[in-house]
């Protein structure tokens, strides 16, 4: 259809040209600034901001914890969709709208209600900080926020693959004599990969520039629950620009390397689909 | 579950073909008893479907549910007098609100403009590029919040690249509204774009050509034809954009130099009230957000539905026409 249209319509050049002034004003400029600023330090300021033990602590933190949520997130968000789109339930369609409430809800405020949930007088701190779980200004806490954040990622790319399989498949497979976990396992498992990864990628890359929502669980003390971009506000907060440059370039390659990766899923689950 | 309820009036077996003889038999002779049998095998045993729903539900409950909850009571914990206090009494609180509906409004219309242009340009035409730009507009997205804010410093900070020029004309853009709108049209930049190159590629060009051939005028086409047709869509990536420009906390934290009564959004005022362990102001102003994001959502599911129609409505009509 659309192909046919090359460029038939009207408007070609003025869409096109205000699409990549906007884009370049906005996106290409500023970011290009941070590489630019980052290529006038020299390679031993780089490594000695990039390399120092505070800074390690930093990202191997917001690595890991982003990381874990993400995994999390993949096991709870096939869960939540496979009930989703093959179970009825009652007020199932308001369960399924709150699944994108973490994308609507500000961050400082899931943060702000997170840290007062699990402080030892909070509603889940009271139960749970007598058993030893302490989630409020520890690592944990910063997961548990990570994963609210991250949620709807898997959910929301899962579901419509799942809501798309052929039910014959299955029938075929059960007919075949395969219990009902072989089928899971072997015949609808392999087809949801490719989601399940987008996802998990989504969330990792949320995980890794989340801010708003950890800065109020985290506690942000140096070496234990500091998180790399808190490590860039504080170096900022200090006027120390070349330091916070160096840190953020690596967060922001990262980001560039995991949205090319996104990409591929994304072209790799279309053509399974 | 239609298209089991279709499967279930065909009269032939199904996979009668492919299965062992005997199988194939007892299918032939009995088909429909078969075919209960077949679904049976693709369900779930009870047991697993009742597990998994209660635990999906606990889930949502523990990650969700409570904590909107915890909001809402935390706000109201000395009364409805003392939250509507918190709220409106504050000059501080107040001037937040004001400055984040401002900033809101204009990132919007900043990004309606380019995700209109974007998707027209994406949706209706092919160039070199075009994937490349594709991506170029999911990267907001993948940015974190902290690294645009330093972008923005990095520019138009006293040490940065335009920091210099601006001081001398007078202008302020970082630690004022400028730099606020510029962070926030950054993060906020993909979702109007992103929602409407699906719904554009949904609809498809016949009738903005039509409209062409009848000799319409560009801007014509674009008025008449091509918003009418778009406009759910747009609707819908409005709202989307409207609640994370509201709700923006990471960028604006870094671009605002946290000023209050004068730089100071709600997200920032919360953070800001928690800090000075005023807590019940703090989510009062926590809940006003939370109330955005309810809205956001209900409103979201409507409009979901309502672009559903609209576009399975144009694909039939698509059909009726090649017909």
């Amino acid at each position: 259809m659309s192909t046919a249209n090359q460029r038939v319509l009207p408007g070609f050049s003025l869409s096109l040209g205000y699409t990549l002034f906007y884009l370049t004003l906005l996106v290409l400029i500023p970011l290009g600034a941070c590489f630019v600023k980052a290529s006038s330090l020299t390679f031993d300021q780089f490594w000695a901001t990039v390399w120092s033990e505070r800074a390690c602590n930093a990202y191997a933190l917001t690595f890991g914890a982003a990381f874990i949520a993400a995994f999390v997130n993949c096991l709870i968000g096939l869960l939540l969709a496979w009930v989703l789109v093959r179970y009825e339930f009652p007020m199932k369609r308001y369960f399924d709208a709150i699944v994108d409430l973490p994308l609507a809800l500000p961050t400082a405020v899931a943060g702000l209600v997170y840290a007062s949930l699990y402080v030892p007088n909070g509603w889940l701190g009271q139960v749970l900080v007598p058993l030893g779980i302490e989630a409020a200004y520890t690592r944990l806490g910063i997961v548990l926020v990570l994963i609210f954040t991250g949620l709807p990622f898997v959910v929301r790319t899962v579901q419509p693959v799942l809501e798309n399989f052929d039910p014959e498949v299955e029938e075929a497979a059960a007919s075949l004599g395969a219990t009902r976990w072989q089928t899971f396992r072997r015949v609808l498992f392999p087809g949801l990969v490719p989601a399940l990864l987008t996802g998990f990628a989504l969330a990792l890359a949320r995980g890794l520039g989340e801010y708003g929502s950890v800065v109020f669980i985290s506690g942000n003390i140096q070496n234990q629950t500091e998180i790399a971009p808190f490590l860039i506000v504080a170096k900022l907060e200090e006027f120390k620009y070349g330091e916070a440059t160096a840190l953020a370039i690596v967060l922001l390659v990262f980001s560039l390397v995991l949205l090319g990766l996104i990409n591929l899923l994304e072209r790799w689950s279309k053509k399974h689909a | 579950m239609h298209e089991f309820a279709t499967t279930l009036l065909e009269p032939e077996p199904v996979a009668a073909h492919s299965t062992g003889k005997d199988h194939e038999q007892a299918l032939l002779a009995k088909p429909l008893a078969g075919r209960a049998q077949l679904r049976r095998g693709a369900e779930d045993p009870p047991l697993v479907r009742w597990a998994l729903t209660l635990t999906a539900i606990l889930i949502l409950t523990f990650l969700v549910i409570i904590p909107v909850a915890n909001v809402f009571a935390q706000a109201l914990i000395d009364g409805p007098g003392v939250y509507w206090h918190n709220l409106v009494a504050d000059a501080d609180t107040r001037h937040a609100i004001v400055l984040t509906l401002t900033v809101a409004l204009v990132a919007v219309v900043l990004n309606v403009i380019f995700g209109v242009a974007a998707a027209r340009v994406i949706a209706r035409f092919r160039f070199p590029g075009r994937t490349l730009l594709v991506t170029l507009i999911d990267i907001p997205f993948s940015v974190s919040p902290v690294v645009a804010g330093l972008c923005f410093v990095l520019l138009f900070g006293l040490q940065g690249f335009f920091g210099g020029w601006l001081q001398e004309h007078g202008i302020k853009v970082l630690f004022a509204t400028p730099g606020l709108i510029l962070a926030t049209s950054f993060v906020t930049f993909p979702f109007v774009a992103r929602e409407l190159i699906p719904v554009m590629e949904a609809i498809g060009p016949d009738e903005e050509l039509a409209a062409l051939r009848l000799g319409a005028s560009g801007w014509q086409i674009f008025w008449r034809v091509t918003m009418p047709n778009i406009k759910w869509g747009l609707l819908y990536g409005v709202i989307l954009c409207n609640a994370r420009a509201m709700g923006e906390f990471g960028a604006v934290y870094v671009v605002s130099g946290h000023i209050a009564g004068s730089t100071d959004t709600m997200p920032l005022r919360v953070e800001r009230l928690f800090q000075e362990s005023q807590s019940a102001a703090s989510f009062a102003v926590a809940s006003v957000l939370t109330l955005l994001a309810l809205v956001t959502l209900a409103l979201k599911v409507g409009l979901e539905r309502q672009t559903r129609r609209q576009i399975e409505q144009g694909s039939e009509s698509k059909f009726q026409g090649e017909h």
